[in-house]
């Protein structure tokens, strides 16, 4: 097993957070190995910022990724840099309203800012998206998703993290039914 | 867990009690974490006015009977240059730490390199030996900070640890053992009458007790050249004993200090040699030569300085040649070419900083060049 994630976003959006997260629950709770490495500018909020997060059964050497397995993208920006980036068969999963993604290839989409807004704190947005792609991607369990992002946030705010870690996975399982019975030809549900 | 995170960890395993600092990317974190953690175990911890001031502060403690550390970035590992220099002819135990990033001058403060290489090896002045390690992952900081101070309280010298801004940020698994599996080391300290005590009067390997201030022995001591009372003394003699005692405390002891790790080198007709975050580009391009057919091996230097040359020298008669791979222009590269000493082609695969080299890089000059 060996499964490249990278995360994109824009700085203050908590992606290199929401790569800890995957990493950490990937290595200390499911037992494998993991490395994540970052690119961010000089500057704290606004530049372009990813993470890349490689999980692996065995060792781990080169820890960048050329073309991941799973590409999420919090902004447009990081959208665009790395599209083409992502795998022919890889997983697009993308921040429903900031990205607007171009050409026929599949993606699954979350509003986590929106979401993240009605739970009372925008800055939840990447744990949504930590839940979202967990939901969809299968690449860390949910009980290491869980109890990673219970540990990983600022104490205080960890039943409104694990709130929202839980609105992402539920979009999730939303989205996958969705997608379930319209492949079994019942059109009308969430898709 | 983060490779500075690590290193701050490794420091305190080792039983580092002190840590001058000045904050610069990508080493903060290590000042950031172990400032959080020292006082718990009644360490302290300083934020001088500057990297000049941050050396001499870990001069200073390191006299005072601690094991003390710092970790700066290249523009910072600059302005320590005279402080090193004054720690190694003082013969003053402690460890600094160079979380290298792209340069000269401020460079690249967000984005790794190795190219500082060259400059821990000579940046001070004056002809020194030094110890320098290279790490490669967190989990290896760990441990390697816990050698640097092993190594510079058994040789009673400044260690440098010289990782980079990859290894610094990223986020790995480690592992801590537990307090009784960690084995630290502390300088010998002085015994016998007081008052007859020479600072400088070296033991059997090289290397003379030191007592802390506060320990009731006389001491003088001096970046001056000096005898082994300490005192200065301006001869030709004074300076070729003293100098002797440096160059020898590490050159005696080269199979004790030189580390290094070897991978399919038994029948390898291609051999890599690395160290630092590149040396994981060098073993995924490694076993994918290896998966091509092509007889690559790979030699690890765990330990930079002083280098392995014997080791080189050995490969240079039976290997076809050697490649390099480093985030510089070609550093440690040439070290490589002095040692194989024309007996055998040596290439490198640089780069100018910045990012991290790929495998394929690598591959693409095993198969252009051999």
């Amino acid at each position: 097993m060996y499964k490249q994630i990278v995360i994109t976003g824009f700085g203050g959006q908590g992606v290199v957070l929401a790569g800890k997260i995957v990493g950490q629950a990937a290595a200390i709770v499911d037992k494998l190995e993991s490395t994540l490495v970052q690119s961010y500018g000089p500057e704290s909020r606004g530049g372009a910022c990813s993470a890349q997060v490689t999980i692996a059964d065995g060792p781990i050497y080169f820890p960048y990724i050329k073309n991941p397995d799973i590409l999420v993208c919090m902004s447009q920006s990081g959208y665009d840099k790395q599209h083409h980036t992502l795998k022919d068969d890889g997983t697009l999963v993308i921040e429903q309203d900031l990205v607007k993604p171009v050409g026929d290839r599949d993606y699954y989409a979350v509003p986590c800012t929106r979401y993240a807004e009605e739970i009372g704190h925008k800055m939840m947005a990447n744990i949504i998206m930590v839940g979202f792609m967990a939901g969809i991607t299968g690449a860390i369990s949910l009980d290491a998703a869980r109890s990673t992002v219970e540990k990983s946030v600022p104490k205080g705010t960890e039943e409104k993290n694990l709130k929202a870690f839980e609105r992402g996975w539920e979009h999730a399982q939303a989205t996958l039914k969705g997608r379930r019975h319209k492949a079994a030809g019942k059109p009308g549900v969430v898709a | 867990m983060t490779g500075d995170e690590a290193c701050a960890e490794g420091a305190l395993a080792a039983g580092c009690l002190f840590f001058g600092g000045y904050p610069i990317t990508p080493a903060t974190e290590i000042a950031e974490h172990i400032s959080a953690r020292l006082p718990a175990v009644g360490g302290t911890f300083i934020q001088m006015e500057d990297e000049i001031a941050a050396m001499a502060s870990v001069l200073g403690a390191a006299w005072a009977g601690k094991k003390s550390m710092t970790a700066t970035s290249g523009p910072g590992f600059s302005l320590m240059m005279e402080n090193i220099g004054l720690g190694i002819c003082t013969e003053t135990p402690c460890v600094l730490v160079n979380v290298q990033r792209g340069g000269p001058s401020t460079g690249l403060p967000t984005m790794g390199a190795q190219a500082d290489m060259m400059q821990a090896r000579w940046g001070s002045h004056g002809d020194y030996e030094i110890i320098a390690l290279a790490p490669s992952s967190a989990q290896e900081i760990f441990y390697q900070t816990i050698t640097a101070f092993n190594l510079s309280e058994r040789y009673r010298t400044p260690v440098l640890i010289m990782t980079d801004e990859i290894i610094g940020h990223m986020s790995e698994k480690v592992i801590i053992p537990p307090a009784d599996q960690i084995r630290t080391e502390w300088r010998p300290k002085p015994r016998g009458r007081k008052d007859r005590f020479l600072l400088y009067k070296p033991g059997p390997n090289g290397v003379a007790p030191m007592p802390a201030a506060g320990d009731g022995y006389k001491i003088h001591v001096t970046g001056l050249t000096h005898d082994e009372k300490g005192y200065p003394a301006m001869s030709v003699e004074a300076q070729q004993q003293m100098m002797e005692r440096l160059k020898r405390k590490i050159l005696d002891n080269r199979d004790d200090i030189i580390m290094v790790e070897e991978h399919q080198i038994e029948d390898a007709e291609i051999v890599i040699v690395s160290y630092g975050i590149s040396s994981r580009t060098s073993m995924a391009a490694m076993q994918q030569a290896r998966a091509m057919g092509i007889k690559a091996g790979f030699l690890r230097l765990i330990t930079v300085w002083p280098f392995a040359e014997e080791k080189i020298q050995a490969l240079a008669q039976r290997v076809k040649g050697f490649i390099t791979v480093e985030i510089n222009l070609g550093q440690i590269h040439l070290e490589v070419m002095r040692a194989a000493a024309g007996i055998t082609p040596c290439h490198l695969v640089g780069h100018h900083g910045g990012t991290i080299i790929s495998p394929d890089q690598v591959l693409a000059k095993i198969k252009e060049a051999f």
